[in-house]
């Protein structure tokens, strides 16, 4: 499976007590240079094209400005100088359970999965710092000729596939961002499903922070080829940390003629992470790609998954919801652009705020003139839960031309004393007739997330209803 | 023991009064009517019993069986056994009436100890049933989109699955046609007896002819100014709010 050049470590199963380690084999250090870049690439055995595609995203992004122009200020926060580009605990991707070390296994258990799940999971591969360390595709998944492995796996093995793709939906002068994560990405999936294969389990894969002032950097491509069908999902829980975090990542998807994707994400990042990821999709004809996108946690999220609806009636959805606690700001959204005719898009939005939480939603909508038989629907709710709470909603939406519609909704609502008394009256504390209130304002959303994931937000928006009542 | 008491009660929402020495004994197994005119406080003494945060008690106590449960948080006064049937009961988008009634049936459930879902929804049906409720009602939103009727027998079905020890029902014939008032009588009249006392606040003499009372009580302004066995509401009916408020002025004069 894996292709690593890294001595398998050996870990001590005897010790009880294996959580959050910090035994990296490799470390490239603080702060990013062109010697930081050619040494991820050297121990990671990497070709030449990946090392100038490094070297030249390296350029990218310290030319790029900050896109502070229409982000929070808060950006200015991040001390590139201070993060640790790369480093791997030195293990390679393991294939069976047994295989995993605890600690990881621990996480599972906090995100809730229970274990008779994980056997309906057609693949699993966690993420332990920025490799790999677990990888499990299930016979049947492969059998079918589906390839799912982690990413530099994707690029050293399947170099006719991957470099087809890599970077060609989200190009590395896309944003600062990108550019950075073009530059120094490790971990994160690669799948492909060939033409007419329907993978019946969702493909899996966890990701956590584990060390201080790390960045992490995963880069996923997912390509479905014509009329296939694959749902893929991923969730991340952080341990907090005293100094702030970056994550960036980096997500394309191409959808071709026909094809079906789904992309899950249940994000519960520690309050000094920022969020900074680039997730796109291009849906040929008939494609059609959904975003469901949940943002809990982190100082600043960041995201805007789009569809490029490049074939004749393709068909793109965002379905997101954020809650933002005290202090974090969810700056998230959805990106359409309509560039073939008969396409349709779909957004909907939903954002909870607590304390001095603040979400903002950011929707783009294009729609060129010499397009005909173009629809979008966005639809946009908040709910603000204490006073000092804060939302702002930026739609940006261009319909040019007659034979194209697009209609948008917004709506701010409160949870009033009167609903919490009446919950309170029949026996709920304050903090479970809030989580109650807010878990009946995404309802209709958390339906359409996986059912494990549905009962992980449930939990992760009870914890956060426990934390914001007195 | 065995009773709500109401002692001296003093009510204000915030600089004014609204009860000024409100004082009622509810034992249990007996039904209390309190009659009053519009704005004489019927619905803050249901709210300030209840605990809502707006209403300040500024003296005086509400003792639950012995206990007084000034100061408490609302839920812990409704898991003590205190039930308020609302006049205007709160919508939840989005959370069904079976889990908003599974939540609260298990807050009253000791810690660790999971409701048995198969005896839950039993109990539910055979409520639901009594109130005429259809069964696609568990799926929709708490209230929403609930016509009046509605909305009031989902109060009486939240307190027989809550089996209160006192309910208060503040208004409940409000809004009611008179099919739908005989419906919610007939399930409030099935959960009396001895374990339940019941604090019945109308404005209408209407409701008793349907859930007679054992004592009516009559409201004015923030006090309870008489009190007397059922047949005080229907003189009530025939001579109106104005017999009482004469009666009192001349008792006021006399004192002076």
């Amino acid at each position: 499976m894996s292709t690593e050049t890294v001595e398998q470590f050996d870990i001590d199963r005897s010790v009880g007590d294996f959580s959050y380690p910090e035994k990296h084999q490799f470390d490239a250090g603080v702060g990013l240079t062109r010697d930081t870049v050619n040494y991820i690439a050297d121990v990671k055995g990497e070709p030449e094209w990946i090392r100038e595609f490094r070297l030249r995203a390296l350029d990218v992004f310290q030319k790029k400005p900050m896109p502070t122009n229409w982000a929070s200020k808060d950006l200015e926060a991040i001390n590139f100088d201070k993060i640790r580009y790369y480093l791997a605990n030195g293990q390679k991707a393991t294939r069976s359970w047994d295989e995993v070390p605890e600690d990881v296994k621990r996480t599972f258990e906090r995100l809730g999965i229970p274990e008779q799940e994980r056997k309906f999971l057609a693949g699993v591969e966690a993420q332990f710092d920025s490799e790999a360390v677990y990888s499990n595709i299930k016979k049947a998944v492969g059998d079918q000729g589906v390839i799912f492995v982690g990413s530099t796996d994707g690029l050293m093995n399947h170099p006719e596939i991957f470099r087809k793709w890599f970077g060609k939906v989200i190009p590395t002068g896309d944003n600062k961002f990108s550019a950075l994560n073009s530059a120094v990405f490790s971990g994160g999936s690669f799948i492909y499903v060939p033409p007419g294969v329907k993978v019946k389990h969702p493909l899996q894969a966890y990701f956590r922070i584990n060390a201080e002032n790390f960045g992490q950097f995963e880069r996923t491509l997912i390509i479905a080829d014509e009329g296939s069908e694959v749902m893929y999902m991923e969730g991340c829980t952080a341990p907090k940390f005293e100094t702030a975090t970056l994550h960036s990542a980096v997500v394309e998807l191409v959808a071709m003629k026909g094809a079906k994707i789904q992309y899950v994400t249940v994000q519960n990042w520690s309050a000094n992470v920022f969020n900074l990821v680039t997730k796109r999709a291009i849906a040929h004809e008939e494609a059609e790609v959904k975003w469901i996108d949940c943002n809990i946690g982190s100082r600043l999220t960041m995201k805007y998954p789009g569809v490029v609806l490049k074939g004749r009636k393709a068909r793109g959805e965002v379905i997101s919801i954020a809650l933002a606690s005290d202090g974090q700001h969810q700056d998230t959204g959805a990106k359409m652009v309509h560039a073939a005719d008969d396409t349709t898009s779909n957004i909907v939005s939903k954002s909870i705020s607590v304390g001095t939480g603040r979400s903002t939603y950011r929707g783009l909508v294009h729609m060129p003139k010499h397009l005909k038989g173009c629809k979008n629907n966005t639809e946009c709710d908040a709910l603000l839960i204490s006073p000092t709470s804060r939302t702002d909603t930026y739609p940006a939406i261009t319909v040019r031309g007659t034979g194209n519609a697009a209609q948008h909704e917004a709506s701010v609502s409160q949870i009033s004393a009167e609903q919490i008394f009446y919950m309170q009256q029949r026996g709920l504390t304050e903090a479970q007739a809030m989580s109650l209130s807010v878990n009946g304002f995404v309802n209709d959303l958390v339906r359409q997330f996986p059912m494990e994931y549905s009962v992980e937000l449930k939990r992760l928006i009870d914890m956060e209803m426990e934390g914001s009542v007195g | 023991m065995s009773s709500l008491v109401i002692k001296d009660l003093h009510v204000s929402i915030g600089d004014k009064e609204i009860i000024r020495g409100l004082s009622l004994e509810i034992p249990k197994g007996e039904v209390h009517a309190v009659m009053g005119p519009n704005g004489s406080g019927k619905s803050t003494l249901s709210k300030a019993i209840g605990g809502h945060p707006d209403y300040t008690i500024t003296s005086g106590e509400v003792l639950l069986d012995g206990e007084n449960i000034i100061g408490m948080e609302p839920d812990v006064r409704a898991r003590k056994g205190l039930f308020l049937a609302f006049q205007y009961p709160m919508e939840i988008p989005g959370v069904s009436n079976a889990n908003f009634l599974r939540a609260a049936v298990q807050a009253r459930l000791p810690e660790g100890e999971e409701l048995e879902a198969t005896e839950f929804y039993a109990a539910m049906y055979e409520k639901m049933d009594f109130l005429e409720i259809p069964r696609t009602f568990t799926s929709r939103s708490v209230n929403e989109g609930f016509s009046g009727g509605e909305k009031k027998r989902n109060e009486i079905l939240q307190m027989a699955m809550l089996e209160p020890r006192y309910a208060i029902l503040d208004e409940t014939d409000s809004g009611l046609d008179i099919d739908a008032l005989k419906i919610v009588s007939n399930g409030v009249n099935a959960l009396r007896g001895p374990n339940l006392g019941v604090l019945l606040i109308t404005h209408y003499q209407r409701l008793l002819d349907y859930i007679v009372p054992d004592y009516v009580h009559v409201m004015v302004a923030g006090r309870i100014v008489q009190s007397g066995g059922k047949e005080l509401a229907l003189e009530l009916e025939e001579k109106g709010y104005d017999f009482i408020r004469e009666g009192i002025e001349e008792s006021a004069s006399a004192v002076l």
